[in-house]
């Protein structure tokens, strides 16, 4: 073969030897070398994945806030094609979260082993949830940002606040992503996926004010339940800096989706450690 | 080769158990690997090198007793200790959509080689896997021995001093398995210190300085693949050859005698038949080889 073959390092006792480095907890290289992993494959397939993304949402908008909207005109002080494209950007955000979360998660794991090979490098499972869930929300603050161009189009007005968007995206993608981990972690088949599609998130998407104003339903339980829904958390603090309406109430609204995040960032490192490692 | 720091095992196992549920995959491991060597685990199919190889990564944890690798306790200090090795798994774990670059390139970040070598690096682990020309290319579009190929040099992009290399050649043809042979003999040359599980009785034979014998979760016999040959199948081996029925006879015979025997093919094996004197059947004489004691000693039948 070669003459390049590896030379060897002076062998250790092992405890931190000499001339190799300590290693220590959620390392920045791990965490980019994860991420760097996914940045590659998205080199490769973003139009399908963006696509996806951000049509979608977009039709969501445009049946919901031109159909509709022949029949509500406004919601308090903005217009209803408005008052859903801002909505509709939690929409878009979960969308492009949760199912890369449950999907990708699964299928690396279970069909390609990607996550073997990668736990078999000075990688635990900690810094591989992380990184996968970073790259994740990072891409879906970005997709969040859709519906809010298609309302710019239909006389949104630019708004400084909408720039916090990304972050808040960010964050309801992070939490979304981390859900979709621990999901992916305990089902027991890639069908099972289907159960949590219609009964969890369906709902949490519908009930999240996206369409219509939570407090103004009859139900009061819907109010209630609302606050249980991170979702609905995202889409007030969206409306809020669009619409330059930011205020103390919003403070309570990051810290849900704060706290929403790193529970199930928690959930999802345990949840996959307990797959991964046997 | 450069010497072994004296005292020093590579791989350290005591009294390894690993249950999964009903089933006791290790059972009661010892093992003691030393630095500087080629070492063959060879076992039958089932005999949990597989299990043990995980455990040495922490991707699996043992129930009971104690692993060091490279002196490090697992699995507190695994991540340490999968830093300073290479794995190349059994299973073909490769991301089909990416290039042998790119691969390359996340490993090179995840074993943490400082940025201004990654490009170096990458080049020497293409050219100890003879991939140069095949770098730009996506692992889908490889053959199933350059794939093989790109895994071994995914684990050594790191340069590392231990390397574990999981059943290299199992599903090759066979001239892709010399070609990994002599891959994995040129780590050796080099001082790397592997660990090689295989059923492959060949394989153990031609690389492996130690062979360890593992069958049922524990290791049997351990020593050079000559010491094992001596000392579980003598010297020489009389085939002796014939109808199943005169085979059988043949059989009840060398039982009744004290003389330790096995099928091979067509033919009944008397092992040790440099100790029969003028009462053993007519049959071809042949030195003794490692299939012998392997057969002997795990009782499996080989492929």
């Amino acid at each position: 073969m070669s003459s390049d073959a590896p030379t060897v390092r002076p062998p250790a006792a092992g405890e931190p030897s000499a001339g190799v480095r300590r290693i220590g907890r959620l390392e920045p290289a791990a965490l980019f070398g994860v991420m760097s992993r996914d940045i590659a494959i998205f080199g490769r397939n973003w139009p399908s994945t963006t696509f996806s993304s951000i049509v979608q949402p977009t039709v969501y908008l445009l049946a919901f806030g031109l159909g509709l909207g022949t029949l509500i005109a406004r919601v308090g002080h903005v217009d209803y094609v408005q008052y859903v494209a801002t909505g509709v950007v939690a929409t878009a955000v979960l969308f492009s979260s949760a199912f890369p979360g449950m999907f990708n998660t699964f299928i690396r794991w279970q069909f390609q082993r990607t996550y073997d090979a990668i736990l078999a490098a000075p990688v635990d499972v900690e810094e591989l949830v992380t990184a996968e869930v970073l790259w994740i929300s990072a891409r879906a603050s970005v997709y969040g940002l859709a519906p809010l161009l298609v309302g710019l189009a239909f006389g949104l007005e630019p708004e400084v606040g909408m720039l916090l968007v990304v972050p808040i995206g960010f964050v309801t993608g992070f939490g979304f992503a981390c859900f979709g981990v621990a999901i992916a972690a305990v089902a027991k088949t890639i069908d099972n996926f289907s159960y949590i599609t219609s009964a969890v998130l369906t709902p949490l998407f519908l009930v999240a004010g996206t369409f219509f104003p939570i407090s103004k339903a009859k139900n009061e339980g819907l109010w209630v339940a609302a606050q249980f829904n991170p979702l609905y958390h995202c889409v007030e603090l969206v409306r809020n800096a669009t619409f330059g309406d930011l205020g103390p109430a919003d403070l309570y609204h990051a810290g849900v989706l704060v706290g929403f995040g790193l529970l199930m960032w928690r959930l999802a490192v345990s949840q996959l450690g307990r797959r991964l490692i046997d | 080769m450069p010497a072994a720091e004296p005292g020093t095992a590579a791989i350290s196992i005591r009294g390894v158990v690993k249950r999964f549920g009903p089933i006791t995959a290790v059972d009661g491991l010892d093992l003691e690997v030393p630095s500087g060597v080629c070492f063959g685990l060879l076992g039958p199919n089932g005999a949990g090198k597989s299990t043990t190889m995980r455990m040495l990564t922490a991707q699996s944890l043992a129930d009971e007793g104690e692993i060091a690798v490279l002196g490090y306790p697992m699995p507190k200090d695994s991540k340490q200790a999968r830093l300073e090795m290479g794995v190349v798994p059994q299973l073909d774990n490769l991301d089909v959509e990416l290039t042998c670059r790119q691969i390359l390139a996340v490993f090179a970040w995840l074993y943490r080689v400082p940025r201004a070598e990654h490009e170096q690096a990458i080049d020497r682990a293409l050219r100890i896997a003879n991939l140069v020309s095949r770098a730009d290319t996506i692992v889908r579009d490889l053959s199933g021995g350059m794939r093989r190929r790109l895994l071994v040099a995914r684990g050594l992009i790191h340069q590392p001093r231990l390397v574990l290399l999981d059943e290299p050649t199992v599903g090759l043809d066979p001239q892709v398995r010399q070609e990994l042979w002599s891959l994995i003999d040129g780590l050796r040359e080099a001082g790397t210190t592997v660990l090689m599980s295989t059923h492959y009785i060949e394989e153990a034979e031609r690389l492996a300085d130690t062979v360890a014998v593992m069958s049922a979760g524990r290791i049997i016999a351990q020593g050079t693949p000559g010491e094992l040959v001596r000392a579980h199948a003598g010297e020489q081996v009389l085939e002796v050859y014939g109808t199943p029925t005169q085979l059988e006879q043949i059989t009840e015979r060398a039982a009744g005698a004290g003389w330790s025997s096995r099928r091979s093919g067509p033919a009944l094996a008397i092992l040790r038949a440099e100790t029969l004197d003028g009462e053993a059947p007519d049959g071809v004489m042949r030195p003794a080889n490692l299939e012998d004691a392997f057969v002997a000693l795990t009782g499996e039948d080989i492929e």
